[in-house]
């Protein structure tokens, strides 16, 4: 970049949009978050009108707590994920926790921590609030997390050497190549994390535990309390206010990250089809602004210069022997089976202390129903997207218009439109058990779709072709070409999909209109029940049990389903 | 010789990696050499021959197990400030602009960033990058990208430049230019560099290119020979005096290891295959039968004939002479009768004759056969025969001399194979169930 020649410029036309559009954010942000430490007593009731006037500071609200939730994923990505990747010692715990972690039905956990974060912040808002970007930030971080982990192992060599070579130090090291090396499959992961987390902001929102009832003014509420008044006209209006904040967020955040990541990938030549975002170029164009982030970035540079370089640490030379390395190896496996055996003997006793044997017996049950509907709707949804998602993949017109629709179908939260299939059910009289189901696979179905329609799209068309040529057509052309070909990334979009559908039926078993409630037998019905009622060991078991699930269900299918498609019907 | 004259000194290096068992896998054994101050080094070997891992070692990236590396008489205990390197794949950060690159190495030793600055653009200068210093990587070719690699490593005023393979994944004119350049430089003393040690599959690069040429064995690697090269630059690649010390380094490499196997024996389990697919085993051959050869090829010649460096060359020829179908001696290659019945036959009858060769002399696959037959169900996991090949190699080299050895059985029919599976049986593969 030569900057010599700086003559005076006047800012141009971009630099006035781009301000307005900058500080326009920032006060947005500003007047969202100064309501969210006021006093509150638990039990009191904040106010909540369903005029939609009042809809764009509640979605603002929403917007707060998503944003506030993304800060703390990332910071823990970025000190989680370096330890495991760094310390092996660390890395034999972390990496397993952090597959658990993301096994547990995040629904789950809002009851349980609720009542500490008020404790935490007694007569303030700020421990309901927290709450909220808690249960937020569960969907969020171990997911981004593991990306940034995985990036961090694969780190090509030849740049790892060349770094040491010039004698970069760990830090400028993980600034200068690991970060920006992780970057694009971060901001991906990022991306589908927020796309789940609209889902989790929306239940957040209205949390019942026991007697104590907390509703935090945001779109999620809004649309509770429409529930409550059976008021469909408000409940529109939401979906609306919804529609626009994903679509915002969408354009004014993800498009230009996902564009500029490009130049982070390590691939040496360009893509065919280089995304572009109207605000990356806007920002490209505007002169002061691009001189303004140029000046924070050399400041940010030359910090990470800055930063005193630590001293290389030599230790005694007992120290570094081979003796006291397994000394230490042994202490801290020691360490962890104790706190290991300690944490399994703490759940076990508490679960016990609540509940009886048999109750156990029932809850593996129940969790047999919920598999069983997870099963089902998984299959039917394939049996739907699967030839529908092939066809648009194969028109490159209709998927470029298709493809952002699905993502954005993917982002938008299903629980907002649990209403209107309630509103159905409670007039029709279907039976809960089996109407409640397609529920759960509203909002995650179109995992499916995208990917099929990705994987369908990236077809060769040499092989294509070669199919045409041996008069391939019909039903043998799908079952010899077109199937195994999308194999793979129909199963990556099958284990989110399957993923946010257990988590799902936390919220979908259990619905309800005005003060009709409708319930499905299955394990989600049994934990939103028992947090209704502020029983902890029933909690705990529920969600320790549908842990193991999905645990089971990752490891014994999906994990084994993934390596096969991955050895054999990979294209490259 | 005064001591301060020698840039660069290894003493007995010794290096090993662990394998499974815990048993250490020797990689370099007792390598000594000296690089003298104003000297270009090449060192050549074959895959296997550790040679990238000895540039690891006297770049302080690796640490020997054993023995001494000295630069400037120093001992080396990690990277060191004075010796840069250039690497294959180029290694450049895609996120930053060729300029950002090239000051990687001065920033990292703390240089002042208007400083930083000018020598980094004087770098671009003086390796024919002036104008692209904005530029990101992936928008250069090849050539360009291993230039910004040059710059980024001349920048930073290094005493000692290794380069590994460092033309290796260019285009053969684009790789000469920057060759041209490279000892253009040098010769004009126009960069401080007092010493170069590259690393190349390519003896004619060595030849063009080195004083001296340090020729390393395989498993382990050690030194076999050096030879000199006292031709003043620029060197005339069709002079008479340079086709003979091309000449005189395949005669070298080719030389018969000590030990060699007599006609009718077989390889043992221990010996590592050589990477040598059938396709281009039987390329070579037709190629070696052809009006232009006769049967019989003067190695260099070849070479350049089919584009090959010495890494695919070598293990081609390697096999070729296991299975007797040639005959390599003294930079030629002659093809047996073996291999003359194989030229001449058709599809069916190559792989019978393979077969029989491959029983022959290849204890592995015989060996494989007849566990499989041994073998209730006639079927065994490649598992078993890994953890049997684990006595002699690392667990990677394990894996590949069962691919090979499963690659040559497959064609051969000897046995047929499941990759998914892992399973080695005697199902007959071709036949399908066709509806």
């Amino acid at each position: 970049m030569k900057e010599s020649k700086t003559k005076k410029r006047v800012p141009n036309l971009w630099d006035a949009s781009a301000f307005v559009l900058v500080m326009g954010l920032v006060v947005f942000l500003a007047l969202g978050s100064s309501q969210m430490s006021i006093p509150y007593t638990p039990g009191e009731s904040i106010p909540l009108s369903l005029n939609p006037v009042y809809l764009p500071f509640y979605a603002l609200r929403t917007v707060v707590r998503m944003v506030s939730a993304l800060i703390f994923s990332l910071l823990f990505t970025f000190t989680y994920a370096t330890l495991a990747a760094k310390s092996s010692r660390a890395e034999a715990i972390m990496v397993p926790l952090l597959d658990i972690l993301q096994s547990v039905p995040v629904l789950g956990f809002l009851s349980i921590t609720v009542t500490g974060f008020i404790a935490l912040f007694p007569g303030n808002l700020l421990g309901v609030e927290m709450a909220a970007i808690f249960a937020i930030f569960t969907s969020q971080a171990w997911n981004m997390a593991f990306s940034f982990y995985q990036s961090l192992k694969i780190v090509p060599k030849e740049l790892k050497e060349a770094s040491e070579l010039f004698g970069l130090s760990p830090w400028k090291k993980f600034w200068k190549l690991e970060v920006p090396y992780a970057t694009p499959n971060l901001i991906w992961n990022t991306m589908m994390s927020v796309s789940g987390g609209w889902f989790f902001v929306v239940a957040s929102e209205a949390i019942t535990v026991g007697k104590t009832s907390v509703t935090l003014p945001g779109i999620g509420s809004y649309v509770a309390k429409a529930l409550q008044d059976k008021n469909l006209s408000a409940i529109g209006f939401a979906l609306l206010a919804m529609l626009i904040v994903i679509l915002l967020y969408n354009q004014l955040l993800f498009r230009p990250l996902v564009t500029w990541a490009e130049k982070f990938k390590v691939e040496l030549s360009e893509g065919e089809n280089p995304p572009s975002s109207w605000v990356f170029t806007l920002f490209q164009r505007a002169y002061y602004l691009r001189r303004c982030i140029q000046k924070m970035s050399d400041l940010s540079s030359s910090l990470i210069e800055r930063a005193p370089a630590l001293p290389r640490i030599t230790l005694n030379s007992w120290t570094t022997t081979a003796r006291f390395r397994k000394l230490q190896g042994i202490i801290w496996y020691a360490l962890l089976a104790l706190s290991m055996t300690s944490g399994l003997w703490m759940l076990i006793s508490f679960v016990i202390g609540g509940v009886d044997y048999s109750e156990i017996i029932n809850v593996f049950m129940l969790g047999l129903f919920t598999l069983t509907r997870v099963v089902v709707l998984l299959l039917l949804a394939c049996l739907i997207w699967v030839p529908l998602g092939i066809l648009i993949g194969l028109h490159p017109r209709w998927a470029t218009t298709v493809q952002p629709l699905a993502q954005f179908l993917a982002a938008f939260p299903a629980n907002l439109l649990f209403p209107v299939a309630v509103f159905l059910m409670v007039r029709h009289h279907l039976s809960p058990e089996i109407w409640c189901a397609p529920l759960m696979i509203l909002g995650t179905q179109w995992y499916i779709l995208f990917n099929v329609i990705a994987g369908a799209s990236a077809i060769p068309n040499d092989l294509l072709e070669a199919a045409k040529n041996l008069g391939l057509s019909g039903w043998r052309l799908w079952k010899y070409l077109l199937l195994p070909a999308i194999i793979p990334s129909l199963l990556t979009g099958l284990v989110t999909a399957s993923g946010g559908t257990w988590n799902a039926s936390i919220v979908a078993e259990v619905v309800s209109w005005g003060s009709t409630k409708l319930i499905a037998t299955g394990l989600g019905s049994y934990i939103a029940q028992w947090s209704a009622k502020g029983d902890y060991p029933h909690i705990v078991l529920g969600i320790a049990v549908m842990s193991l699930y999905v645990v089971l269900f990752n490891r014994l299918f999906w994990r084994r389903l993934y390596s096969i498609s991955q050895t054999r019907y990979r294209l490259d | 010789m005064l001591m301060e004259n020698n840039l660069l000194v290894l003493k007995n290096i010794c290096k090993s990696f662990k394998k499974t068992g815990g048993e250490e896998h020797l990689v370099l054994d007792k390598v000594s050499l000296t690089i003298r101050e104003g000297e270009i080094v090449a060192l050549l070997g074959r895959s296997g021959s550790g040679k990238s891992t000895l540039l690891r070692i006297i770049s302080g990236l690796a640490q020997p197990v054993s023995g001494e590396v000295l630069y400037n008489g120093v001992a080396v205990k990690g990277p060191v400030k004075g010796v840069a390197m250039v690497f294959q794949t180029f290694a450049l950060f895609p996120w930053f602009t060729v300029l950002e690159n090239v000051e990687l190495g001065l920033e990292a030793m703390g240089i002042p960033k208007t400083e930083r600055g000018r020598r980094a653009l004087a770098a671009i200068d003086l390796i024919g990058l002036d104008g692209f210093e904005s530029a990101y990587p992936k928008e250069l070719s090849g050539g360009m990208r291993q230039r910004v690699g040059f710059a980024r490593a001349l920048v930073v005023e290094p005493t000692l430049l290794l380069m590994d393979e460092a033309f290796s994944a260019l285009d053969v004119l684009t790789a000469e230019t920057l060759r041209t350049d490279l000892i253009e430089l040098w010769l004009e003393r126009r960069i401080p560099t007092k010493g170069i040690l590259l690393v190349s599959h390519n003896i004619e690069e060595a030849v063009l290119l080195a004083d001296r040429i340090v020729i390393l064995g395989t498993n382990p690697g050690t030194i076999l020979s050096e030879i000199h090269i006292p031709l003043a630059h620029p060197r005339d690649r069709e002079a008479p005096t340079f086709r003979k010390l091309v000449d005189e380094v395949y005669e070298l490499m080719t030389k018969r290891p000590r030990n060699t196997t007599s006609k009718s024996e077989a390889v043992p389990l221990s010996y590592r295959l050589p990477d040598a697919p059938i396709n281009q085993l039987a390329g070579l051959m037709e190629a070696l039968a052809s009006d232009l050869y006769n049967g019989k090829a003067d190695l260099p010649e070849l070479a350049d004939q089919m584009g090959f460096g010495v890494e695919e060359l070598f293990p081609l020829l390697e096999a070729l002479e296991i299975l007797s179908l040639a005959r390599t001696e003294e930079g030629d290659v002659e093809l047996t009768r073996f291999g003359k019945n194989f030229v001449d036959a058709d599809i069916l009858q190559r792989k019978v004759i393979f077969a029989e060769l491959v029983n022959r002399h290849v204890a592995l696959v015989a060996h494989i056969r007849h566990v499989i037959d041994e073998r209730p169900g006639n079927r065994a996991p490649e598992e078993r025969f890994l953890r049997e090949l684990e006595d002699y190699f690392s667990e990677e080299e394990a894996e590949r001399v069962l691919l090979v050895a499963i690659e040559w059985g497959r064609y051969a029919e000897i046995f047929a194979y499941k990759e998914g599976a892992g399973i080695l049986s005697l199902e007959n593969p071709g036949k399908i169930d066709n509806g």
